[in-house]
C-alpha cells in the first residue's frame, strides 16, 4: 500500500505550491490512473509518491508519504529505492548510461540490490521476456529507437520487482503493441500484489488497466473514483483530459441527434 | 515549394546488423499532409532524418525538386525542411522563449520587424505569447515541446516534419498541434508527422505511410490504410486501426477512419432505413 496523506509541495524557489493537500491511497494489487491537464501536477505527484521529492529534488513538503503504513521520510535512499520504483517519461533520464548492452542495463538494478547472480539472471530474463525484447539483449541501449529505449527502461524496473511502482507516461513513445505489452506487464505485477500509479494521457489504456482513476486540477484533487465512472465523467474534458474513444463516440452520436435505434446499434458495436 | 523523393534509399547505422531503411521509394508532393506510422524501430525517425540531410543514404538518393541533395549541407537543407525532434530537450538551448524561437529564422537571414513578427506569430500559434521572456526550462515538458514546434514553425520552411508531436500533450495541447498543422497546410506547406496516435493520424492527415523493418508496406488515404482490407498488413506491423474504423467495419458501414466520418455514415444509414 502506498499513501499520500494531505500532501502540499512547493519546488525550491517556486512562488507557489505545485500540489495542494493531495491525498491518494493505492491499495495492494491496485493500478490507479493519474490524469489531468498539462502542468496540473501529475509529474510532481509521481516525484512525491516515489520519495524523490523533496529528498532528491529539494523543495518543501507538508503531509506524508507512507509505504505500507510506514512514514517514508526517515528511510535511507537505498531502502526507499528497494520499495518504490519510478519510471520517468523520458527513457534518456532513466537509463543508467553505464551499461554497454540491454541485458546489462536491465540487470543493473537487481545487481545493485546485491541479489545472488542466479536470481539476477532469472529476473533479467523474465523482465526482457515480459516485454518481448529478448532480441534486443545484446544491443547498445544508446543505439535503440526512442520506443525501444522506453521498453528497456521499464524492463529495468520490472526486474527490481518493486512492491510499489510509479510510472510517469510510461508509454509516451510506444507503438500500440508496446503499449499493450506494458499494460499486461503492469497488470501481472499488480496481480502479484504491487500497488501501481500510472500518469498517462492515453485514457483508452487507463480504461483497460486501472481500477481507479484520480484527476488533478491545478495541483489539487478534482475527481477520484472507479476508473470507468471517472473516465466517463462529463467534467473530464473541462479538466483538459480526452475521454476514452468509446465515451467520445457515444457522446458524438448523442450530440449529432442520431435516432435512438442507431445510438443503440453503436453502443452494441462498442461493447462487442 | 519542395517536392521530396526518396529513390531506393537504404541506410544502416554504424555497427548495425539489419538495415534501418531498406530500399525506400517515396514521393511526397508539395502541400501534402503525410503521417508516417509503424512499430518502434521500424525506421520512421531514420527516414525523416534523411529529408534534411542529418543522415545520408547508404544507397539510393534523396531529391528535393528533382535535384539530388547529396552535396548540400544540413544548413542549406534546413531552409527547405524544418524538423521538430521527438524530445524537445535535444533542440532547446536558449535562455528565453523569444531567443529560442528567433534562432532559426535569424540564421535564415530574417531580421528586424519581419523577424519579430515571425517569432510573435509562432509563439502565439502554440499559446506561449505571454511567456516570451521566460526561460524554456521553467516550462513543463509539454509546453517545452510546443516551444520546439514554434521554433521550427517560425522558420516557415516549405516542409515541416514533426516527430510524435502529440506525445505528452493534453486535450488543449493536441488541439494546438492540430491547429499548427492546419495552418501550415493552408499556407501550402508540406507537413510530415511520425505518430503512434492513430486517431490524430486519421483526423489530421490525407495520406498514411506504414513502415515495417525499413520498408513501406502500406501507403494510402486514412480510409484505405485503416480500412478492413488493410487490417492484416497493419496488424503484421503491430498497429491497430482507430476505434471508429473498427466500429464502422463491425456495422458494415465502409471507410470510417474518424469519429466524424463514422457518425456521418451512421446518420445516412439511419436515413436510408427511414
Amino acid at each position: 500500500m502506498l499513501t499520500l496523506e494531505s500532501v502540499t509541495y512547493r519546488y525550491a524557489g517556486a512562488p507557489r505550491a505545485s500540489l495542494h493537500e493531495v491525498s491518494i491511497e493505492l491499495r495492494d494489487g491496485e493500478v490507479v490512473g493519474l490524469v489531468g491537464a498539462s502542468e496540473s501536477g501529475k509529474t510532481t505527484v509521481c516525484l512525491v509518491a516515489s520519495g524523490l521529492a523533496p529528498r532528491s529534488v529539494g523543495g518543501t513538503l507538508t503531509g506524508r508519504l507512507l509505504l505500507d503504513g510506514v512514514d517514508a521520510a526517515p528511510l535511507a535512499m537505498y531502502q526507499l529505492a528497494a520499495r518504490v520504483g519510478i519510471a520517468f517519461a523520458s527513457p534518456a533520464t532513466q537509463l543508467s548510461g553505464v551499461a554497454g548492452t540491454v541485458y546489462e542495463e536491465v540487470a543493473f538494478g537487481p545487481m545493485n540490490l546485491g541479489l545472488p547472480l542466479p536470481e539476477v539472471i532469472e529476473r533479467t530474463d523474465a523482465a526482457l521476456a515480459s516485454l518481448r525484447i529478448e532480441a534486443l539483449a545484446a544491443r547498445d541501449p544508446a543505439r535503440l529507437s526512442g520506443g525501444q529505449q522506453q521498453l528497456v527502461a521499464i524492463a529495468g524496473l520490472l526486474a527490481l520487482r518493486p512492491a510499489h511502482l510509479v510510472l510517469d507516461e510510461p508509454t509516451a513513445q510506444l507503438d500500440p503493441a508496446g503499449t499493450a505489452m506494458v499494460a499486461q506487464a503492469l497488470a501481472s505485477l499488480a496481480g502479484n500484489g504491487a500497488s501501481i500509479l500510472v500518469a498517462e494521457q492515453k485514457t483508452d489504456l487507463l480504461a483497460e488497466i486501472c481500477s481507479r482513476v484520480v484527476v488533478l486540477d491545478a495541483g489539487g484533487l478534482a475527481l477520484d473514483g472507479p476508473a470507468l465512472e471517472v473516465l466517463a465523467d462529463p467534467r473530464l474534458e473541462e479538466l483538459g483530459v480526452a475521454p476514452p474513444s468509446p465515451v467520445r463516440l457515444d457522446r458524438a452520436a448523442h450530440a449529432a441527434g442520431l435516432p435512438a435505434a442507431t445510438q443503440g446499434q453503436l453502443a452494441e458495436a462498442l461493447a462487442g | 515549394m519542395t517536392d521530396l523523393v526518396l529513390e531506393a534509399v537504404s541506410y544502416r547505422y554504424p555497427g548495425g546488423v539489419d538495415p534501418a531503411l531498406d530500399g525506400i521509394e517515396l514521393r511526397i508532393a508539395a502541400g501534402e499532409r503525410v503521417a508516417l506510422i509503424g512499430q518502434n524501430g521500424s525506421g520512421k525517425t531514420t527516414l525523416v532524418r534523411h529529408l534534411n540531410g542529418l543522415l545520408r543514404p547508404g544507397n539510393g538518393r534523396v531529391l528535393h525538386d528533382g535535384n539530388d541533395v547529396a552535396s548540400r549541407t544540413v544548413a542549406q537543407l534546413a531552409r527547405s525542411v524544418g524538423l521538430v525532434f521527438q524530445d524537445p530537450d535535444r533542440q532547446i538551448f536558449a535562455g528565453s522563449l523569444r531567443a529560442e524561437v528567433e534562432f532559426g529564422p535569424r540564421n535564415l537571414g530574417m531580421h528586424g520587424a519581419e523577424l519579430r513578427a515571425a517569432v510573435d506569430e509562432a509563439l502565439a500559434a502554440v499559446g506561449l505569447e505571454a511567456d516570451a521572456g521566460t526561460n524554456p526550462y521553467d516550462l513543463g515538458a509539454s509546453r517545452r515541446k510546443l516551444l520546439a514546434l514554434a521554433s521550427v514553425q517560425a522558420m516557415r520552411t516549405p516542409v515541416l516534419v514533426l516527430d510524435e508531436p502529440t506525445t505528452g500533450q493534453d486535450l488543449r495541447g493536441v488541439a494546438i498541434v492540430r491547429g499548427v498543422i492546419e495552418e501550415a497546410h493552408a499556407a501550402g506547406r508540406t507537413v510530415i508527422a511520425i505518430s503512434h496516435d492513430m486517431g490524430f493520424v486519421a483526423e489530421s492527415f490525407d495520406r498514411v505511410v506504414v513502415l515495417r523493418d525499413g520498408r513501406v508496406v502500406l501507403d494510402g488515404t486514412p480510409g484505405s490504410v485503416f480500412g478492413e482490407s488493410s487490417w492484416e498488413a497493419l496488424r503484421s506491423t503491430y498497429l491497430e486501426p482507430p476505434l471508429p474504423a473498427v466500429i464502422g467495419a463491425r456495422l458494415g458501414l465502409g471507410a470510417t477512419p474518424t469519429d466524424a466520418t463514422l457518425i456521418a455514415e451512421l446518420g445516412s444509414a439511419a436515413v436510408a432505413r427511414g
